[in-house]
């Protein structure tokens, strides 16, 4: 049987470096659509969690953590003066805002989905 | 902190954020402290199809209704403290929604008192077949395809103006502007630029004008809505401060809100709502300017004060955007709740039936997505994965279907509600009764030469 992931204690990000933290502990996100592109503008909390985000949440990660969700191609654009990722993911949206039979249609909670990822040791 | 409002600065005041927004909100924005200017943004790809639909029932509709009330309520405020508004709720219709603001002024007895800006020439549905004949493809910006494809279909066709029409009307004295597809960045470029006689070729200013638009465009959603960073310690947001330009000439401004109101503003939230809707940050594009959002300095300059400055920006394209609805087919969706125990498997065995009688009947849907709300619905596999859904007190059954045949979707509406009694037990949560078939209208993003548009400025008075 599968172990309960628990939402909030994955780890610290300053704390034991060996153990995996859950985004969530490093970044907050906001998301929104472009026809069938979702965006995630991924947040860091502290401006020294940046660089982790930088390293570790990479397009091909992304790609990884949404296998399944999103048919296309995942870009990402850095805004290091915002301390924020852009994702685009393309294909998310079952065809887009009126065409989608999703519940998230406008690809409004697919931040929250991203920040689900468990990072390795970010120290 | 905060510095004092002077006569070089200019205030700016998110009204609405989409047509549908809080109705109170405009009316605090205008009353809860000094401001020049209201800016109330309407129009997504969605509306304007929607009141394209509603002019071609009667052709003295097609815009935001609703913003009549809306503005029944202030005016005489805007008129005492002479705050103008720019708003682009005129949708496909801008002279029909100023000729009844004016008529709303007049039976408040202010008539004479209010100039009404209506800004219109981006409906090119009239023009389309001209265009195309004359070679211009209008090719879908995601697909390549040629808008021939879908000529037939097309429900509406509008370019995307700037704040250049908008900076129009005010320069001729109008208080209210109402315009059609102006992008809900030039609504707030167009006043800074009015007040701060910016150069159309000052794209940093312009691009600072941008960001401020970007910035307000969503209403309470800079100021403490829909924000998820310590979400949960946001004070009052019953009581929420729609968002408020102070913006000096050089281009620098801060987001702001009324005092004694709730939400919160501070550089996190800020950051939340300029990454919203983000493309290539540096290369926002609008018909006014490219603007550089990873140029955006942040900064908290006080208690619900964010400080953006060093906004940079380069010349914009020739191109305008244009969006193109088109009638696409038709969907339903459909749902049933199931109880525990057993709600997951319940549910996903009610959805084994009802795909199996759907094929039995020989209805082949294009498309068929199921959900199980309280499980996948938001994240899918990766909610799975965390939280078992074996155990769950509930799930909502969600299925819809797309097609181009609307008898199939029709079909498939009627096969609902028959699972309550002759499929899995404990299901309920059908008092809404059957869905409706919908018809789909899709968007056809596309790109016009600048010099086929021709903006249209006029002035009525009430």
């Amino acid at each position: 049987m599968k172990k309960k992931a628990d939402r909030r204690t994955g780890g610290r990000a300053d704390g034991d470096p060996r153990r995996k933290v859950l985004l969530l502990e490093l970044a907050h996100a906001r998301s929104g659509d472009k026809g069938d592109t979702a965006n995630v503008g991924l947040i860091a909390r502290k401006p020294e969690y940046y660089p982790i985000l930088v390293k570790h949440v990479t397009a091909a990660r992304v790609a990884r953590h949404f296998k399944g969700m999103i048919k296309g191609k995942v870009e990402r654009y850095e805004l290091p003066n915002l301390k924020a990722l852009n994702f685009l993911l393309h294909g998310a949206l079952d065809g887009g805002g009126t065409i989608s039979l999703k519940t998230d249609a406008q690809g409004k909670v697919f931040s929250t989905a991203l920040l689900r990822m468990e990072l390795e040791a970010p120290r | 902190m905060s510095r004092s409002a002077s006569v070089r600065t200019v205030r700016i005041a998110a009204g609405q954020g989409f047509w549908g927004d809080w109705l109170e909100a405009p009316h605090r924005q205008v009353t809860g402290g000094p401001i020049e200017y209201l800016m109330m943004d309407y129009l997504s790809e969605v509306t304007m199809s929607i009141m394209q639909k509603q002019k071609s029932r009667d052709p003295a509709l097609g815009y935001a209704k609703d913003f009549i009330p809306l503005m029944e309520r202030i005016l005489p405020t805007l008129v005492e403290r002479r705050i103008k508004v720019t708003a682009n709720a005129g949708g496909v219709n801008p002279q029909a929604c100023a000729r009844a603001i004016a008529e709303t002024a007049r039976r408040l007895g202010l008539g004479g008192k209010v100039k009404i800006g209506v800004v219109s020439g981006d409906d090119l549905l009239g023009r389309l077949d001209g265009l195309l004949a004359r070679g211009h493809e209008l090719r879908n910006l995601d697909t390549g395809r040629p808008l021939s494809d879908v000529r037939d279909r097309v429900l509406s066709a509008n370019a995307y103006l700037g704040a250049g029409p908008v900076l129009q009307a005010l320069a001729q004295g109008a208080d209210i502007v109402i315009t059609g597809r102006v992008t809900d960045t030039g609504l707030t470029l167009a006043p800074m630029m009015h007040a701060f006689g910016w150069q159309p070729d000052d794209w940093d200013r312009l691009a600072a004008g941008t960001v401020a638009g970007h910035t307000i465009e969503c209403g309470a959603q800079c100021s403490g809505g829909n924000c998820l960073v310590d979400w949960d310690r946001i004070p009052d947001l019953a009581n929420v401060g729609y968002p408020i330009v102070e913006a000096l000439p050089d281009g620098t401004f801060d987001i702001t809100k009324h005092p004694r109101t709730g939400g919160r503003i501070t550089v996190a939230g800020v950051t939340e709502q300029l990454v919203y809707e983000m493309g290539n940050p540096a290369e926002y594009i609008t018909p006014d300017c490219i603007a550089d959002f990873t140029t955006i300095r942040l900064e908290q300059a006080g208690t619900d004060r964010v400080r953006v400055s060093g906004v940079r920006g380069r010349p914009a394209t020739d191109k305008l955007k244009v969006s193109v609805a088109y009638f696409y087919g038709y969907k339903a969706v459909g749902t049933l709740v199931y109880a525990w125990p057993d709600a997951y498997r319940k549910a996903k065995a009610a959805d084994r039936i009802l795909r199996q009688r759907l094929l039995d009947l020989g209805l082949d849907f294009g498309e068929m997505l199921t959900e199980f709300v309280g499980a996948d619905a938001t994240h899918g596999p990766l909610a799975l994965a965390s939280t078992p859904p074996d155990d769950l007190p509930e799930v909502q059954l969600r299925i819809g279907v797309r097609s181009p045949d609307k008898a199939a979707v029709e079909r498939f509406t009627r096969e609902i509600a028959p699972l309550i009694l002759n499929g899995p037990p404990s299901a309920t949560g059908f008092a809404g009764g059957r869905p409706k078939p919908e018809e789909i209208v899709a968007y056809w993003p596309a790109l016009i030469d600048k010099q086929l548009v021709e903006p249209c400025v006029e002035l009525v008075d009430a």
